[in-house]
């Protein structure tokens, strides 16, 4: 009996120490990110796709079904996924990844916010309390993100910690050539003016520094109208601006009004992993980024 | 503005202390609150209060005439400590008075797929039964839910949920109950009155497409369940009232699909969903309480189906349809009341709906209605509505 109990004692912690770390990323570029820091010791799942808007997304069934067996998740938070995690997460019945255990992270909690509000106002349209959580624009962010993600790795899987060590010590160096040379590119940018239609980019404007001068939503998150776009129009011979900015996973049209009548260039900008055919790495995201930024100027 | 006199200040150890003092606050724990406010206006050409043919014995919530404030809905959820969540929904209803819609606790570190509930709630059967009325994508239920289950289902017990630990989503539940609500009667004695048992199964398909359908079955015992204006077959004017007890017997079906062009349900979705109940009820039947009172057996086996889709073409807008159909069955009525009650009424209700709304943000919605209801018959009744729904405080996220 004793043999027996042992013997399935050992098959279940060998395969405990082999299986890989199941992780449930809720956007691409956390899952990117998680593959740069765990390689092949996690299995990664990503919940929206780089086409979806990720403040609006439903609480399907297989996510449910996804974070149940998930012992790791890996979201932006700042209240950014507050339209469907809460669902999925208390249906999902898994207690390792409920808020406050080690299987819950949230990237926002590692960066700097912008865009704080100093007063909360459902008048002022979609605001987050907690900041602008679209922090994944500003490469520099992945850093002390990144940092936090490998110790909670190593705090889940302290078998692999070296190996985790490791992949951290690679990305850092590689990430910092590379915020480098990004930056050198991107010097023709700063102080250019630019129009955004959503409110998200502060943290690309804020590294870049890109002049924001207007947003085609009359309030985050609600559509612009035509009467508003006219006004944005207008305002824009006081103010005019280079170009205008988009996320992937926005409806084009707003955009390319405003460029076709204001004759400025309208930018398609991955947002994140996979929003554009050659953003298919992290690395890619922010090449192809300041590349379609780049051409804008030229345009 | 803290911030703001902090940053005039300039001294970091004075705003430190107010920054404290404001988390260590009484109000910082407080739960979150919401407020639905919801009113309808309604122009129909008959009298709301004739049922369905065939169900006059059923619930009938109806709807009022005019312009209506509509059931205002207080929410406030909150964790309680690290084991449970408790959730409270009060209705206030537009001539006064308090009812209480939900008031559960549910377990958050069961783990292993577990999920308790225990107080009042809305039973987890069907598609439509657990979703508030502000979340519905009509003004009103469908009719089966309206006749089967006077609108929605709601429980005093224990529901225990199941979620299996596979990629396939798959949750098998149960619920016992004191079986309160329609087709049960409230009743002052030990054990279970109702019972529930029900499974969902959903997944994906590709990153457009997702579904989830589900099983339920319901069990519960009627004892005097009176019903008012009951048309009989001597045709008493104004009907006569009844009163039945017996055991009653409901299994449903329920299918939902979303699609939407690369899953950004931001800019356009389509969902279709419907859902099919059959109630078989076997008993006793006192026909005309208040005069002849005679009882004898009865028994009836009522269905109904509904199948609508609801189409998002541009943000912010929506339109629906509906198809409503009931089928009241033909009833076996023991020899005492077969002179008297009606066991076939050879007529199925059924109902058409279209609506379209509009939602500038979130929190605020706007529809309109429109209802051709053939569910009396020979009284076909065009139906319209307007209505509001607002959301105001903390905003739930939204099931599936």
């Amino acid at each position: 009996m004793n043999k027996i109990l042992s013997v399935i004692t050992l098959l279940l912690l060998s395969t405990s120490a082999h299986a890989a770390l199941n992780v449930f990323a809720c956007e691409p570029e956390w899952a990117a990110l998680t593959q740069q820091l765990a390689g092949d010791k996690a299995s990664i799942y990503t919940a929206t796709g780089a086409l979806q808007d990720p403040h609006q997304v439903q609480a399907r069934p297989s996510l449910i079904a996804k974070a149940r067996s998930a012992q790791l998740l890996v979201c932006t938070g700042a209240e950014l996924e507050v339209g469907w995690m809460p669902v999925v997460l208390r249906e999902s019945a898994n207690s390792k990844i409920q808020p406050g255990n080690p299987g819950h992270f949230e990237a926002a909690q590692y960066v700097t916010m912008l865009e704080v509000p100093t007063r909360l106002d459902r008048a002022d349209g979609d605001v987050h309390a907690a900041g602008n959580p679209h922090i994944q624009t500003d490469a520099r962010n992945f850093l002390p993100v990144a940092q936090a993600l490998s110790q909670r790795l190593i705090q889940l899987d302290p078998a692999n910690t070296a190996y985790y060590q490791q992949q951290l010590a690679t990305f850092n160096q590689q990430w910092r050539a590379a915020i480098a040379k990004w930056e050198k590119q991107a010097a023709p940018l700063k102080g250019i003016p630019v129009i955004v239609q959503h409110r998200g980019f502060p943290y690309l404007n804020n590294w870049l520094g890109l002049h924001q001068v207007a947003e085609l939503e009359p309030k985050p998150g609600m559509e612009p109208s035509a009467a508003y776009l006219g006004k944005v129009l207008n305002d824009l011979q006081q103010h005019p601006a280079r170009m205008v900015l988009r996320a992937a996973y926005q409806d084009g049209r707003p955009s390319e009004w405003i460029a076709e009548r204001a004759k400025v260039a309208a930018v398609v900008v991955p947002f994140t992993v996979g929003g554009t055919p050659q953003s298919n790495d992290l690395f890619a995201l922010f090449d192809d980024t300041i590349a379609r930024l780049l051409a804008a100027l030229n345009h | 503005m803290l911030k703001k006199i902090c940053l005039r200040a300039a001294i970091v150890a004075l705003c430190g202390h107010a920054a404290l003092a404001q988390a260590g606050n009484d109000n910082a724990f407080n739960p979150a609150f919401s407020l639905i406010l919801s009113g309808t206006y309604a122009g129909l050409q008959r009298d709301p209060a004739i049922p369905a043919t065939g169900f006059a014995m059923n619930p009938n919530p109806g709807h009022e005439q005019g312009f209506n404030l509509g059931e205002s809905e207080m929410g406030i959820a909150s964790n309680i400590d690290p084991e449970f969540r408790g959730v409270a929904t009060l209705a206030l209803a537009s001539a006064g008075g308090i009812s209480v819609e939900n008031a559960f606790v549910q377990t958050t570190a069961l783990g292993d797929g577990l999920n308790l509930k225990f107080g009042r709630y809305f039973s987890g059967l069907g598609y439509l039964n657990e979703q508030h009325a502000h979340a519905w994508d009509f003004v009103d239920q469908p009719l089966v839910y309206a006749v089967l289950w006077d609108n929605q289902l709601g429980e005093d017990g224990v529901q225990l949920k199941w979620l299996a630990p596979t990629d396939l989503f798959v949750e098998v539940g149960g619920e016992m109950g004191k079986g309160r609500g329609f087709p049960g009667t409230d009743r002052a004695k030990n054990g279970n009155g109702a019972a529930v048992l029900f499974a969902h199964v959903g997944d994906d398909i590709g990153v457009e497409h997702s579904w989830r359908a589900g099983v339920s079955l319901h069990r519960t015992r009627a004892a005097n369940r009176p019903s008012d204006n009951v048309p009989d077959l001597l045709n008493t004017a104004g009907g006569v009232s009844n009163s039945f007890s017996g055991d009653s017997q409901t299994g449903g079906l329920d299918f939902v699909w979303k699609y939407s062009p690369n899953g950004n349900f931001r800019e356009r979705y389509l969902k279709v969903q419907s859902e099919y109940f059959r109630r078989k009820e076997n008993g006793s039947l006192t026909y005309d309480t208040a005069g002849a009172n005679t009882t004898d057996s009865y028994s009836v086996t009522q269905s109904g189906w509904y199948v609508q889709s609801v189409y998002q073409f541009m943000p912010t807008w929506r339109t629906g349809i509906r198809y409503d159909r009931l089928d009241p069955g033909v009833a076996t009525v023991g020899a005492l009341n077969a002179g008297n009650v009606i066991g076939n009424y050879a007529f199925n209700p059924s109902r058409v709906t279209w609506m379209a709304d509009y939602s500038p943000s979130e929190f605020s919605r706007i529809r309109l209605q429109l209802a051709h209801d053939n569910s009396r018959q020979g009284l076909p009744d065009n139906q319209m509505f307007v209505q509001y729904i607002m959301s105001l405080g903390a905003h739930g996220a939204h099931q599936y």
